[in-house]
């Protein structure tokens, strides 16, 4: 082992810089009608960490309900609205907005050497509607909940549910505009607003991953949003949709949620892969291996990831042909993956490799990824989805993606960018051994459910039959471990806020812009904008950035 | 120990329902079982065979090229055309084998043989009801002999949800106003569960039930003793005179409808000048939306019977149509 002293950031001697911008307004109101992105991005911080930690507590429901296999601790209906809101909450309120309404607001201005977002009030504007459609959403579950599952399936959702499914959609409708608004942002920021000399090429990997979401985005949204209205019709007037009683198609349902939500898996997961990428770099100090596949590769999942949402429904009575084209393509987009996670590998190859919190997130991701991405092969695969489909394989499998993969990539980027926002460091020592202990107690909770799916558990059951019971109490314990895991960062970033050491511009002596500014940033980023004569991830350039300044952007574009 | 022989130790032998303990398997029953289980092991060695090379790739290297000291300054890869085609190409050709195997079995799983014999399974929250050929009943219970193909013809009463016995390795939705199909031939006497899968409301979890494989002269004697009412044609017959439907389409009525006998598995000419086959689906549809699909030369004057009667009743109307089908054609040969 090399002495740790040299993998940990050192504090900076000088202090934090006078003006930046949480400092240079104070009152609820400077936060409330701020237009600046880093601040929106805390904002959003602030409410999917609150989304999170509720979403949490459902999960702690849930797995203790299953430590048993009768269903002792909670009535059906309760037990069903549980699961409900667990995944309504995580995916519409955390998952999605996390990494692309955090990180992204925060660093893509900063990354590309921009001053703002193009529509920094728009900005604003969709956290206000994130925060209308997250509260009616509390609202629905404070006045009794959902029981339909995230999912919302016809006809049960539209005609045979008693709960509040009607005030749920509308949050749920409510909030797809704030990502249609972020992605359209980011959209046009990156197209507009790049800093002299940054070409598409020498756009760090986070840009080209949030591009690629972005994308998703606008297009996917809309159609959720569509199938969520006509799900209102349907159960308010009575116009027959998707109940057959009525001349309407119950799969046709399933093809409108699947069309977003498939490529929604893909909103969650790409900014992730985009943090490792940067964190990889960082962490090896060396230029990712393979730029343009990682860099294209994105873009082929967000492409090809539009044309794969029939995999839902193998055995939803589809056609089989159908099956089959959709479990073609369902292969196909397994292959851009690969090819990130080989190229992350090789990145590392003749690094100099530190041992940071960030970088053991970033190597768990590689890790849990890897196995996430693998099982969804088994599901892919028609005669084995045939047995599999909602089963707990299906929940094992896309947690390890989500919680596995999003959730430890934004973790990762978190603990990456937190002297940035911040200006302080936060305890290495407490955040490796947080890592570990997040991975440990993921894998205890999760892989149990890949056993318990093959066995044949279906997902969604409030009890169980006793021969299930063994693996369930070893997914709980795991849970409990995971829970203790999440809660000590929430502990020592908050604590850090006021007692952390000051990073200095740039504790990792890391490359890319928001590294060449002060940490925390001025409220229009950058003194004088950066002039960009470098691919992105030169560690070993002789030339650092600033003694350039002798080139014109014209000759370092061309 | 051999690989194989690991897993048939690990595979759960027992052909009845397991009790408490650790399994790792679930019974094979079912024509499907093995191959899908076969598959299931290549797709395990393959994650297992990927993921320990990430793992202790990533592992070797981080520990290998560990930070010396704080201004380290490792030379650049840009990376590698052949490497990247390379890691490209063979994770391609690995999927599209998963892909052609899974392909096959699904095929094979979705084209009902011509030989099976049907069962009719009715949903609805939150229970199974199964009627056997011959009448027989029964409900959150499938009994069927070792050896023989059965098709089951599933509906649903209300919402969606979806038949799924894991010994058998199969599962289909069960769809309102429409039919799903499911076909198995049971290779191993015991006891299996039944499991809704498809969630349907509250008490979904407890919507399962057992399928019980016997040997055949068990199952002949279980047919004679198990609750028989109508057979499916019977109650349908009763049916058709009780909503009247031989007013109009028994031969020789005042011929508002078209006539059925004959009828059953034939191409039908429609007002709008289509062709469709006149088939369980078709039947369906035209009783509970008559005017959806007019027979050329009649007026859509057929009320809809939706809501009058249970899809359950559905399912014997047909069989009863099909009958009279049969019927025509025995005579026909005598």
């Amino acid at each position: 082992m090399s002495n740790p002293a040299l993998e940990s950031p050192k504090p900076s001697p000088e202090g934090l810089p006078k003006v930046h911008y949480l400092n240079v307004d104070y009152g609820i109101r400077s936060w409330l009608f701020t237009t600046d992105h880093k601040r929106i991005a805390l904002l959003y911080l602030a409410s999917i960490t609150l989304f999170f930690v509720l979403g949490g507590l459902f999960a702690v429901l849930i797995r203790l309900e299953l430590l048993t296999p009768q269903g002792d601790l909670l009535s059906s209906e309760s037990y069903n609205k549980v699961f409900t809101a667990h995944g309504v909450i995580m995916v519409f309120f955390f998952l999605i907005p996390s990494i692309p309404a955090v990180l992204g607001n925060f660093l893509v201005p900063l990354m590309i050497g921009a001053k703002d977002l193009a529509f920094p009030r728009i900005n604003l504007l969709s956290w206000y509607i994130y925060t209308v459609g997250g509260i009616l959403t509390l609202g629905a579950l404070l006045a009794g909940g959902v029981d339909t599952g995230w999912t919302f399936y016809a006809p049960y959702s539209t005609v045979y549910s008693n709960s509040h499914v009607m005030l749920v959609a509308v949050g749920v409708f409510i909030n797809g505009f704030s990502s249609i608004l972020t992605g359209f942002n980011f959209l046009v920021t990156i197209h507009k607003m790049r800093a002299p000399g940054m070409t598409w090429f020498r756009m760090p990997l986070f840009i080209w991953s949030h591009y690629a979401t972005s994308i998703i985005m606008i297009l996917g949204t809309p159609v959720v949003a569509i199938a969520i209205a006509l799900v209102g019709i349907e159960r308010l007037f009575h116009i027959g949709i998707f109940d057959p009683n009525i001349g309407g198609d119950p799969i046709l349902f399933q093809h409108l949620f699947w069309f977003y939500s498939h490529p929604a898996v893909y909103i969650m997961i790409l900014p992730s892969m985009g943090v490792i990428s940067e964190v990889i770099c960082a962490g090896a100090r060396k230029k990712v291996f393979g730029y343009s596949f990682v860099a294209f590769s994105s873009m082929a999942i967000a492409l090809i990831g539009f044309l794969v949402w029939g995999h839902h429904m193998f055995v939803s009575g589809q056609s089989m042909y159908a099956g089959m084209v959709f479990s073609v393509l369902s292969f196909l987009v397994a292959i851009p993956s690969a090819v990130k996670v080989f190229n992350w590998t090789a990145t590392l190859y003749k690094g100099s490799v530190a041992y940071t919190a960030p970088m053991i997130f970033a190597m768990g991701f590689i890790g849990l990824f890897t196995i996430g991405g693998l099982t969804g092969m088994f599901l892919a695969t028609l005669g084995v989805d045939v047995h599999l489909h909602d089963t707990y394989f299906i929940v094992a499998h896309f947690h390890y993606i989500m919680v596995g993969g999003a959730i430890m990539g934004y973790l990762a980027g978190i603990h990456f960018w937190w002297p940035k926002i911040s200006g302080r460091l936060y305890p290495e020592g407490w955040a490796r051994f947080a890592a570990l202990i997040i991975f440990a107690g993921f894998n205890l909770t999760f892989f149990p459910q890949f056993i318990l799916g093959y066995l044949g558990m279906p997902r969604r059951y409030h009890f169980y039959p006793e021969e299930f019971q063994v693996l369930n109490v070893m997914s709980t314990a795991g849970a409990s471990i995971l829970a203790v895991g999440y809660a000590i960062p929430l502990v020592y970033l908050i604590w850090s806020v006021r007692y952390g050491p000051a990073a200095g511009p740039n504790p990792w002596k890391a490359k890319g812009l928001e590294w060449q500014t002060t940490s925390p940033p001025p409220t229009f980023n950058f003194d004088k904008t950066p002039l960009v004569t470098e691919d992105a991830y030169e560690y070993y350039s002789a030339a650092p950035a600033e003694s350039a300044a002798g080139l014109t952007p014209e000759k370092q574009v061309g | 120990m051999s690989g194989l022989e690991l897993i048939a130790l690990l595979q759960n032998q027992s052909p009845t329902i397991p009790g408490p303990g650790l399994p790792i398997f679930p019974a094979q029953a079912s024509n499907f079982a093995r191959e899908v289980d076969w598959l299931y092991y290549y797709l395990t060695a393959v994650t297992a065979f990927f993921s320990v090379l990430i793992f202790s790739t990533v592992f070797y290297f981080a520990v290998k090229y560990r930070r010396r000291s704080a201004d380290d300054l490792p030379l650049p890869i840009h990376g590698s055309l052949v490497l990247e085609i390379f890691w490209s190409v063979v994770p391609l050709v690995i999927v599209m084998s998963f892909f052609v195997w899974g392909a096959r079995i699904y095929y094979r799983m979705l084209v009902m043989p011509a030989d099976a014999t049907p069962i009719t399974v009715v949903a609805k929250q939150w229970m199974w009801k199964v009627q056997h050929p011959g009448g027989q009943r029964e409900i959150n219970e499938l009994h069927v002999p070792v050896g023989r193909k059965f098709r089951l013809k599933m509906t649903s009463e209300d919402v969606i949800h979806s038949f799924y016995v894991p010994a058998f390795r199969l599962k289909k939705d069960v769809l309102p106003g429409r039919e799903t199909e499911l076909w198995f031939q049971p290779t191993q006497v015991g006891e299996y569960r039944l499991f809704c899968a498809e969630y349907c409301g509250t008490k979904h979890a407890g919507m399962g039930g057992r399928v019980v494989v016997m040997e055949p002269a068990d199952y002949e004697a279980w047919l004679s003793g198990a609750p028989q009412g109508e057979t499916l044609e019977q109650a349908g017959a009763r049916l058709y005179r009780q909503f009247n439907c031989n007013t109009c389409h028994d031969p020789g009525s005042s011929a508002r409808g078209p006539e059925l006998a004959g009828k059953f598995g034939k191409p039908v000419k429609l007002a709008s000048g289509q062709t469709v086959t006149m088939d369980d689906a078709y039947l369906h549809e035209s009783i509970l939306q008559p005017n959806a699909k007019v027979v050329a030369g009649y007026e859509p004057v057929m009320p809809t019977y939706q809501g009058l009667v249970s899809e359950e009743q559905v399912l014997q109307l047909i069989a009863y149509v099909k009958s009279l089908t049969r019927e025509e054609r025995a005579q026909v040969q005598k």
